[in-house]
């Protein structure tokens, strides 16, 4: 399958659904926010999303310290 | 406004910019934020701001001075360790800019006085170093209908987006929840190049210019990403979230939540 992952070609995806693509890209789904086709996919869909060749998908970093302190 | 002749040539830059102008200056002059942390972020965010003649300028930070951020908290210096971080920007940001009112509030920020700080200002801008904050902030801004400029670092990744409640995205349209604690590091765990604090809070500092001045088009419904290893910048378009659970029509969260509590009972 073809995707577009983060504004680069990716022809070889065997991945069907959200989760599997995280797997497949060996990224953590909790350390990411995920779109496809400019819509975010909510974490508790990711394993019943599935992917469709041409699809646009943005793979997000959470950023913002994980310190789990205040200020 | 009437600038003074030494007003005039400090900001003669900003004056000659038809963009900006005697008008524009005076509303730089006659705004108000306020910035969460006067950490990596803050520093060359107030410096900026300071610089540009924000007439108010608060800090909200509980930390001292410490050794370790003078890698990259460049308001900072050896004569200011150990003192309040907000006191010790204060005398940096007066001394480079003495027309702008700099507010130290030396306070740890929760959700029972976030609204009550943030109610007197224009623009809120969140240099936080941790999740709790930044959903605080995130859900306070969206609730009190404050503008929100929100900087994110780590290692070489830094995010910048701006939040306008009612018009565009929230964070919380991205990420719905914070990730689970102990997944994504801290600056502390994990390390920051120190220069990095400096490109993301001067895009911040650019994006609160903009927005007092009315001009070009703000980070609204678009995450900023800037990769310092490779030189690249990268725009996510974020649409809002239909159901996102803090900005939408019939929004789930309606109390602010303080996920440090959680986390600390679940401990």
């Amino acid at each position: 399958m073809r995707l577009t992952i983060n504004g680069e070609l990716a022809d070889t995806i065997r991945a069907a659904t959200v989760l599997e693509l995280l797997d497949e890209l060996k990224i953590a789904p909790g350390r990411v926010a995920v779109e496809v086709n400019l819509k975010v996919v909510r974490k508790a869909e990711y394993g019943t999303y599935r992917l469709r060749d041409g699809d646009t998908v943005e793979i997000v970093n959470f950023v913002g310290g994980g310190g789990w302190r205040w200020l | 406004m009437n600038f003074t002749d030494e007003q005039l040539q400090r900001y003669s830059r900003h004056i000659i910019l038809p963009e900006v102008g005697g008008r524009g200056q005076a509303k730089i002059a006659d705004a108000k934020v306020i910035m969460v942390g006067a950490g990596g972020l803050g520093c060359p965010v107030g410096f900026y701001l300071a610089a540009a003649g924000v007439g108010t300028l608060a800090l909200i930070d509980n930390d001292t001075v410490e050794l370790s951020n003078l890698q990259r908290q460049i308001a900072h210096n050896v004569h200011t360790i150990g003192l309040p971080k907000v006191e010790s920007a204060q005398k940096t940001f007066t001394a480079l800019n003495p027309d702008v009112k700099v507010v130290p509030l030396k306070v740890r920020i929760s959700k029972d006085n976030i609204l009550d700080l943030i109610r007197d200002y224009d623009i809120v801008v969140d240099g936080s170093d941790n999740f709790p904050t930044r959903y605080l902030v995130n859900d306070a801004c969206v609730m009190a209908g404050k503008p929100l400029v929100s900087g994110a670092i780590l290692r070489f990744e830094g995010q910048v987006t701006t939040i306008i409640p009612g018009k565009g995205h929230c964070y919380r349209c991205l990420f719905e929840e914070p990730p689970p604690p102990g997944l994504v590091p801290s600056c502390q765990e994990a390390g920051v190049l120190g220069v990095l604090p400096g490109v993301i809070g001067g895009l911040q500092a650019t994006e609160v210019l903009k927005l007092i001045l009315g001009k070009g088009e703000p980070l609204m419904g678009e995450l900023l990403m800037y990769n310092a290893l490779n030189s690249s910048f990268r725009k996510v378009r974020v649409p809002r979230n239909p159901a996102c659970p803090v900005c939408s029509e019939s929004p789930t969260i309606t109390e602010l939540v303080d996920y440090n509590e959680g986390y600390c009972t679940l401990q």
